[in-house]
C-alpha cells in the first residue's frame, strides 16, 4: 500500500468570532502593523497508507469528521500532496 | 441509588464532585478511571471538570472520543441522568450528547470568579428544587467556555427550548454586561433533546456548601436524587 501525505487545513467557519486571532491583530498593530483581516487556521501533516489518492483523501475527510474538526464551528481543507 | 464520577487523565474536580454527593447529599457515588468503565448499577454519572488530555486539540475532544462515552451514551439511552460540568459540559458537547459547542471566551482569558445564573428551566432532573427564574450563585472557572449553539435553523430553534441556565445580573435580568464569556444569549447550562443530560459550565460542586460562599449548586444534585427517588 503507497503512503501518502496529507495536509488537513482546519479553520473557523466564516462569521465565527475567532479571539484569538483579533487578539493577535491588535498586538501587531501596536508594532507597527495595521491590518485589515487576520485568522488563524490549524494544519496538520499526516502520512498514511492508502489504496491510492482518492482513498487517501476518503481517508482524510473521514478523520477531519470523526476527530479533527467540530462541524459546528470549523470547516475544513484536505491536500494529497504526494 | 448510586452515582459514578468518571476521572479521565487531567480531570481535576472528580474528588470535589465525588465528597459532595458522597458526604453532602448522601448520595453512594464511585470514582470510575475511564477505562474501567460504567457498571450497570449506575443511575446517574457526572464528568467532571479539569483538564482532560491537558485541552489537546480542542477540550473535551479527545475525551469525548474514549470508549467510556459509549456507556454514558447508553446510561443516557435508558433515562438515566448524564452531568458535565466545564471540562465535563465541553465533553458531553463535542461527544453530541448535547447540541452546540463551548469555545474560547469572547475575551481569551481563563475566567475563575462567581457567577450568577438564572434558572431557566425548573422541572428538570437537574432543577427540580429551583424556581424557574430563580438567580443563583455558582462560580465559573474556564477558558473554553463561550457557548455557541448549531447554526442557523431548526437544531438552533430546538436549544432554546433547552436551555437550564443564562449568566444573568442581580435582577435576573439577561444582559451582554452579564455574561462573562460571550456565550450566545447567555446560554451556559443545555440540556439533551430527552431533558436527561445535563451540560453546564459553572461548578454546581464549589457551592455545596455554606462555608464555600455559596450553597446554591447543592441543589443541581439534590434534585438528580430526588428525581431517581421520584421515578424508581
Amino acid at each position: 500500500m503507497p503512503e501518502f501525505l496529507v495536509r488537513i487545513t482546519i479553520s473557523l467557519k466564516e462569521g465565527v468570532l475567532d479571539p484569538e486571532a483579533s487578539l493577535i491583530r491588535r498586538a501587531l498593530e501596536n508594532l507597527g502593523f495595521p491590518t485589515s483581516d487576520l485568522r488563524t487556521s490549524r494544519q496538520f501533516l499526516i502520512r498514511f497508507g492508502a489504496a491510492d489518492r482518492q482513498d487517501a483523501g476518503n481517508r482524510a475527510k473521514a478523520m477531519c469528521e470523526r476527530l479533527l474538526a467540530n462541524p459546528v464551528i470549523h470547516r475544513y481543507e484536505i491536500e494529497v500532496m504526494q | 441509588m448510586r452515582f459514578a464520577v468518571i476521572q479521565f487523565g487531567g480531570s481535576n474536580c472528580d474528588r470535589d464532585v465525588a465528597y459532595v454527593l458522597n458526604e453532602v447529599c448522601g448520595v453512594d457515588t464511585d470514582l470510575v478511571w475511564y477505562k474501567e468503565g460504567l457498571s450497570p448499577v449506575h443511575d446517574a454519572v457526572i464528568l467532571p471538570g479539569g483538564f482532560s488530555y491537558g485541552d489537546y486539540l480542542r477540550a473535551g475532544a479527545i475525551a469525548a472520543r474514549t470508549r467510556v462515552m459509549d456507556d454514558v451514551r447508553r446510561l443516557a439511552g435508558r433515562g438515566g441522568l448524564v452531568l458535565g460540568i466545564c471540562n465535563g459540559a465541553q465533553i458531553l458537547a463535542e461527544s453530541g450528547l448535547v447540541p452546540g459547542v463551548f469555545t474560547v471566551n469572547a475575551y481569551p482569558k481563563f475566567i475563575c470568579r462567581h457567577a450568577l445564573l438564572r434558572v431557566e428551566k425548573g422541572k428538570t432532573p437537574f432543577t427540580l428544587l429551583y424556581q424557574e427564574g430563580e438567580v443563583v450563585r455558582i462560580p465559573i472557572a474556564h477558558r473554553e467556555g463561550r457557548y455557541i449553539p448549531p447554526a442557523e435553523g431548526g437544531a438552533r430553534k430546538a436549544v432554546t427550548a433547552r436551555v437550564a441556565f443564562r449568566f444573568c445580573d442581580e435582577k435576573g435580568e439577561v444582559t451582554p454586561q452579564s455574561n462573562p464569556n460571550g456565550s450566545h444569549e447567555n446560554i451556559t447550562g443545555v440540556l439533551s433533546a430527552g431533558g436527561n443530560v445535563l451540560a453546564m459550565m459553572p461548578h454546581p460542586e464549589r457551592a455545596s456548601e455554606e462555608i464555600l460562599g455559596s450553597s446554591d449548586g447543592r441543589r443541581v444534585f439534590d434534585s438528580m436524587i430526588l428525581f431517581l427517588e421520584k421515578n424508581s
